[in-house]
Parts: structure tokens; sequence; C-alpha cells
């Protein structure tokens, strides 16, 4: 049931504007991947498109390659029999995400009575130790509970118990803690890194949270307007980061476990251009120190054995 | 419960704020129509002190009472009991507020200098508001000409600046920030924080950062308040806090920080 | 630029020619609307000089169309600004106090809101004189409670933004508060509401005056028209078909006007663009 996910120059159009400009990468087969990105950089549409559910009016283009098959082309009932199945994904909202009128219960047995043809009655049971999988208190009593009846945190457990029910083959998860506290947090990072690692599931873990990265990913993708500018293991990435913007967001965050000289960070220049605002050639030039005019053209991506980057003048490696 | 040592010389300046046993209760709606009302106690019999020129970060999740306490101090509600006491002039001009949500602290309606002059206007302050603008833009970081423009013209960091230079209109002595940099993407976040320390120290500013976001309260602040369920349950100078910990609750938000550094094992 | 919806084109062009037409009528129209001229009765379509014939009593029924915009105008203006003037207070106070207020002005408008606008107006003819000020009265005050709703609605919104809790913090008075911050951020709802209600203040006005209650005669109102019509539906059938063309085609322009608006100042539309991320 192994098998790894490529994705091959995938664009993403918002009307006339392309918001994921070709973007390229492969999820191994059990590897953990962090996708790093701020707002406008088309980090979730990248996910969305992955799994077929961009909204109405937005296209793909590109390929996606799964098991020998093309998602962006598959017809739209064998896609939904690989939803939910094969891939799985967990939102940002468990609020949203989850249906308020329906008991959690019936939730978590939904795709199991849908993809693995269940009677209710089993797929309810199996919904049970799903939950306790996730290690929900009173996993009895949180079955016929309501969504707005959980905490956020125990919302997002079902979540997560409903997208693992079917043990998907990858599985997205698109800010999955950002609305969380600190410590409902750890808690949720604890349990998906358990359940993977159990399942040997692809992850595919999508954050602004550099930090949530690097303490539960393997690899890492940088994404900048629509790009992925920097690629490469949590080591590379985060100890010798190559790309300038890479380097720059990790100086400008302030480290929780020593002290600064003084209280002033390396804070990057301007702010992020909205979708469609994005210079043409490489995304970052407007803001970034080392840009000159060959930055009008966009990089291609170097490829250092596992470590790749997209930059005309790369910071040197090291700190 | 103060931490003893540390801070020396603060402890000679002058009390701005002196909070002294604060309760706040709130009333939930019943459950059940003839069920009992009940209570949710926001902030529990919570002292502290404020002294003039220092930055004291508030820390905590959700639920813990931060918020109740920020609008506490500002006024916007009253405590149940205990009382909080403001030694400055007045404190509507002296303390202003700086927003998490930067989109809705600036009124849509409203051009960016009278966002900015709002305090002005409505505390009659004298003075020429025309070059207060002006100036206030410039303190905050932004051209000249975003007076005559709207707040949906801007990015989410420069929405930031100009709530910040609203704050800063009626010369306050004092700022408290709410989440300020919460809400702002990762890039930006330290632009905003050098802002404001910047301004702290060129305008002689006592700060309150009110942030579920450890590594922001440690990197701007030289006293820490931890609050769980209402109740201040550590403070302490900043290093000692984050170095030693000695409340279990501390030590456990700590520890729920992802960092840089702690990778997982599976990943040399 | 934006693109602006169809509707709102659609809608604004509708309207655009009845305000037009209820212009015109005020310098000119081709008769005298209100000249009886008994030989001429039931000219049909282009009888002579009639573009669209006459009615029972000879009088020029283009000209009287012309005349009926003016006052579907007048008393779709009129029923608004009452029901402006009304209901917009007493939403945004009680969206501004909260508590008591809010509760005795909520339940009030329910209690209004329960009587239908022509049941009103009916109570009101019989109390006072039936006439175009009395059916206008009646149809605004059953408005009151729709704008009332509508304020309160946006503005418990406005009240919830931090602008409104920074404008406190710096001691802003109540007044304050309600004329620089909730009226302003309400006025893209109230615009849409007003519209909407233009559209039913003209349908209320031409079934009032369809049934005696509203503009008497001589006035010319296309309720009253439709209602005279009937009489003669077999004679001239087409004197039905002119007031209801018109009464229709106006409605559907204030509502299509509405929808509009609403797509154009709705800025929930702009966030519905995919949240990037």
């Amino acid at each position: 049931m192994a098998e790894s996910l490529l994705v091959e120059d995938l664009r993403v159009l918002v009307g006339a504007v392309e918001a994921v400009r070709g973007v390229s990468f492969e999820l191994g087969a059990g590897s953990r991947t962090g996708l790093i990105g701020e707002s406008g950089s088309g980090k979730t549409l990248t996910a969305l498109a992955l799994m077929g559910l961009l909204p109405d009016g937005l296209r793909a283009a590109g390929r996606v390659l799964y098991g020998g098959r093309d998602l962006l082309t598959l017809p739209d009932d064998e896609l939904c029999a690989l939803r939910g199945d094969r891939l799985a994904m967990v939102f940002q909202e468990p609020m949203s995400a989850l249906n308020p009128v329906m008991r959690i219960g019936d939730q978590v047995a939904e795709p199991l009575m849908l993809h693995r043809r269940l009677g209710r009655r089993v797929a309810l049971a199996e919904a049970t130790r799903a939950l306790m999988r996730v290690r929900i208190r009173d996993p009895e009593e949180k079955m016929r509970a309501y969504p707005h009846q959980l905490s956020g945190g125990q919302r997002q457990r079902a979540m997560i118990a409903m997208a693992m029910a079917c043990a998907p083959a990858v599985l997205v998860a698109d800010e999955p803690t950002t609305a969380l506290d600190v410590t409902v947090q750890a808690g949720i990072l604890r349990l998906l890194d358990e359940l993977v690692e159990a399942e040997g599931t692809t992850l595919l873990l999508i954050t602004h949270d550099l930090a949530v990265v690097a303490s539960s990913c393997d690899r890492v993708l940088v994404m900048y307007g629509g790009k992925i500018v920097e690629s490469g293991t949590v080591g590379q990435v985060f100890d010798r980061p190559r790309h300038p913007y890479t380097r720059a967001l990790l100086d400008a965050i302030p480290p929780v476990d020593e002290d600064l000289p003084d209280r002033h960070l390396r804070a990057i220049p301007g702010s992020v251009p909205g979708l469609g605002r994005f210079p043409p050639g490489c995304p970052f030039r407007n803001r970034c120190p080392n840009a000159d005019g060959k930055c009008a053209e966009m990089p291609p991506l170097a490829v250092l054995g596992d470590h790749s980057l997209a930059c005309w003048h790369p910071v040197e490696a090291g700190i | 419960m103060l931490a003893p040592g540390g801070g020396g010389h603060l402890s000679s300046a002058e009390v701005l704020f002196e909070v002294e046993h604060v309760t706040r209760r709130y009333r939930l709606p019943r459950t059940r129509l003839l069920g009992p009302r009940r209570e949710l106690v926001a902030v529990d019999d919570v002292s502290f002190t404020l002294r003039r020129g220092e930055t004291l970060g508030v820390v905590g999740e959700s639920g813990s009472g931060k918020t109740t306490l920020m609008k506490m101090l500002l006024r916007l509600e009253r405590p149940d009991a205990g009382r909080i006491s403001y030694y400055g002039a007045s404190l509507t001009r002296e303390v202003q507020v700086i927003f998490q949500d930067p989109s809705s602290a600036l009124d849509p309606r409203m051009r960016v200098a009278d966002i900015i002059l709002e305090p002005v206007r409505v505390m009659r302050l004298p003075g020429d508001r025309r070059q207060r603008v002006y100036e206030l833009l410039d303190a905050v970081g932004l051209p000249p000409d975003s007076a005559h423009r709207y707040a949906h013209e801007f990015s989410g960091g420069q929405r930031q600046r100009i709530a910040i230079a609203r704050a800063l209109a009626p010369r306050p002595q004092m700022l408290i920030g709410d989440e300020p940099v919460s809400a702002l993407d990762v890039s930006v976040r330290a632009q905003i924080l050098n802002l404001l320390e910047d301004l702290r120290v060129g305008f002689d500013l006592t700060l309150v950062l009110v942030s579920h976001d450890l590594s922001v309260v440690r990197h701007m602040c030289d006293r820490v308040l931890v609050m769980s369920r209402g109740s201040v349950v550590e403070e302490g100078p900043t290093r000692e806090i984050f170095s030693a910990p000695r409340h279990a609750y501390t030590r456990l938000l700590l520890d729920s920080i992802p960092t840089l550094k702690n990778r997982r094992a599976a990943s040399a | 630029m934006r693109r602006l919806p169809p509707a709102l084109v659609a809608g604004a062009f509708l309207v655009g020619l009845v305000v037009l037409v209820a212009l015109v009528s005020l310098v000119w129209t081709p008769h005298d609307p209100d000249h009886v001229i008994v030989p001429d009765r039931f000219r049909g379509v282009g009888g002579g000089e009639y573009l669209l014939g006459t009615d029972q009593f000879g009088r020029d029924e283009l000209s009287r169309l012309m005349a009926g915009a003016r006052n579907t105008l007048l008393v779709g203006m009129v029923t608004v600004v009452i029901a402006i003037a009304a209901g917009v207070p007493v939403g945004a106070l009680a969206a501004f106090y909260r508590g008591p207020l809010e509760e005795v002005a909520m339940r009030a408008s329910d209690v209004l809101l329960a009587f239908p606008a022509i049941l009103l107006a009916m109570l009101f003819a019989a109390v006072f004189r039936p006439g175009t000020l009395t059916a206008m009265a009646a149809i605004g005050i059953a408005f009151v409670p729709v704008f009332a709703r509508v304020v309160r609605g946006a503005g418990l919104q406005v009240m919830q933004m931090d602008y409104v809790t920074a404008a406190r913090t710096f001691g802003s008075r109540g007044w304050w508060i309600v004329a620089r911050h909730l009226l302003p951020n309400v006025g893209s709802v109230l615009i849409v509401q007003a519209t909407i209600a233009f559209a039913v203040a003209i349908l209320a006005e031409a079934a009032l005056s369809y049934l005696g209650l509203g503009t008497p005669p001589p006035t010319a109102s296309w309720g009253r028209m439709l209602s005279d019509s009937q009489s003669y539906l077999y004679q001239s059938p087409l004197l039905a078909l002119w007031p209801g063309m018109a009464i229709a085609f106006s409605v559907l322009g204030f509502n299509l006007l509405g929808d509009g608006l609403r797509d154009l100042l709705d800025p929930k539309l702009v966030e519905r663009l995919p949240a990037q991320g």
C-alpha cells in the first residue's frame, strides 16, 4: 500500500491569476513533509488541488500522480472513491469542517460505511475504536455528542479520527493546530506523530509555524508567492538555509529558548503582496537583500542532492 | 507571590497600576429552563503591581482570564471584587490599546487620518491636528500619503501600524497590546515587534503585552504573569520564569512550545 | 474596474426608466391625464392621437400611466423615508444599549410585524380618511420594524468590532459611536433594504388603491387604473394590461436593484474568494 505521491508542475488559477505557479515535489511513501508558507503563498490551494477539493471556479493544471494515476484528470467517482479512503485531509477549523447537526459517531462512521461498506452497527463500533485511538476521553459518550459540545482540541481529535478511520496512505493536514492553545497543540501534534508512525502514513503538514514543522517532519518545502523556493531535509533547510527568504524568516522569529543581545529582530522589510501582486520573476525579489536585475527572471530550481532552491543569489551555507 | 530578586531597579520605580484581589464573574445562560444559573469566574483574586517604564507580559491560554484582566485595566469592565488603582493623571488618555486583528480594529468607512485622530477628537485635545497625523504616520513608518486612504488598502502589518499610530495619538504613558502580532504574517511580525520596542524606548512607554505566544513575551518583556483559569499561577522576571519555572502549569506551557531546535527523533 | 452585477444593471435600467417617465410627466404628457373627453371613450391602441388608447372616461391612457409613475415614486419615497426615520434610530439604539431597551423595542416590532401592511392601512383608512397620505403612513409604519431589525442586526455586528472597543477606551460617548461607527457601517445594508422596501411599498399602494383605500380619483394611480379597468375587461382588455405591466416592471426593477446592490456592497462576497494560506 506504500506508494509515493508525485506532484508535477502544479498550477492553480484563481480567475486570471496564477496563485500556485508551477509546483513540483514528491511525497515519498511514509515520509513526513512540512509545507511552510505565509498568506498568499498558495500552500492551502496546493493541498486542496491535490485532494481534488478546489472550490468552484478554480482550475488546476499539471499532474498529481498517485498509484499510477493522475488525480487531476481522474473522473469524479474514482476520485471520491480514493478520497477519505486512501487520501484524507484534516482542516484548520474543525468546527466548520464537522457537520454541526450530526452526531460525532455518525460522522466518524461515515467514511467506513462509504469506503469499507460496513453496516451501520459495525461502522459505529469501529468509529468508537477510532475515537479511542485518538485518545478522546469517554469515547462512548462523545459518539453521541454534537460538535459544539466538544472542546476545540476534542473536535480536532474527532476530525483526525475521521480522517484516519480508513487508514489512509496519505494524510494532508492543513494548519491542524493553528486555532488551538499551545498545550492542546502539543497533544495533537504528538497524536498525529504516533498515528502516522503506527500506520506508516505519508504526511503532508501545512503550516506557517516553522517550529511545528521542525518538531514533526523530516522534510520541508518552503513556499512563497505560489512557488517552492527551497526544499530539503529539516536539518538542511533550518540549519543551513540557502534561500534568502528562508534565511530571513528564521532570523525574524524571536527564539523561545535563547536570549538575544537586544530587543531587535532582523525584520524582513515590506509586506507579503496580495494574490496576483507578487513581482514577476522571483516573487521575493522586492523584499530580498540580495536581489538585482537578474531576479526579474524566475530562477530555476537548482538541485543539490537532497536540497533544492530557486535563487540566483543564494546565501552562503552555514550560519 | 513575587519572585525574589530580579528587577531591583524596577521596584523603586513609580507604581502606575495597583491591582488588588480582583475578581470578575460572568453569569452564564441557563442550560435548562429551570436549571440553576451558573457562574464563570473569569478572573479569580488577581493581584499585581505595574511600575512605570516596565514591560509586562501576561501569558495564558484561552479561558485563562488574560483578556478580561486587560479589559478591567482599561475600565471596559468592572471588577466584582477587589480594586484596581491607577496612579497616573487620566487613564483614558494615558492608557491606550492595540488589538489582535487590525482589520477589526479600524473602521472601514473612515480614512486613515480620521482613524488616527479619533482619540484626539473625542478627548478634544489641543494642537495642530494635521501636523499630528503626519508626525504619527512618520513615527510608525507609514508614508504621509496614507492619511487620505482607507484601511482596506493596506496590508495586515501596515494596518497594525495605523492602529499603533491611533494608540499613540493622545500621547499615552502606557500601551496594552492584546496579541498585537498574532494575526500577522510571520515575515512581518518582527517589524511590528521592532516598532513597538522603538516606540517604547522613544516615547518612554510602559508596555503590557497580553499574548499566548511565549516567544514574543520572552523577547519583549521584563516581567511575566502566567495565568491559568483566572488566576496568576506564577509571576517573576522573564529570564527566571523561562529558565526555572516553578509552577507545574508554567512548565507544561514551556514544554508545549515547539522549537526549531527540538527535532523529531527520527530526523537526524 | 469590477464588473457590475447584471441584476444591478437591469434593475437600474428599469428604475431609471420609471424615474425618467415620472420626471417627464411633470412637464409634459401627450394629453392632460385628468381631462375627460366622453366621446373619445375606449379608443383602442393607436386610436388617432391616443398612442395607448383611452379609458372609460376618454382620458389618455399613456398620459395617465406617466402621471401614475409620479404617484408610485412618491408613495415609495415617502413610505421608505417614514420607515427609515423611525426604524433606524430604534434599531441603532437597540444595538447600542442592548438590555431591556432592546427587548422592549424588539418585542414591539414583533407585534407590529405580525400585522400585514394592508390590514394596517385598512385600519388607518377606517379611522382617518382613505387617501394617499393615509396609505403612505400606514405602509411606512408597517415597515418600521423591518428597518429596526435590519439595523439592529447589522449594528450588533459592528458593536462587536474592535474599533468600537477602541473608541470606548478613549472615552467616546454613545452618540459618537452610533454616529461615527455604527450608522456608516450599516449604511450598505440600509440601502439594500430601502430598495426592496420601495418595491414592496409600490405593490402595497397598488393593492390599496385597487381596493379603493389608496389614492382617490381622479389622481392617476396604477392600482386604481387596474381596478377600474376590471369592469371593462371585455370592451378593452388592454386597459388592465398597461397598469399591470407598469406595476410589475417597476417592482421587478426595484427588486433587481436591491439584489444587485447587495451583491455589490456585501463585503462577504469579497471574502468568499478562497482564503489564501
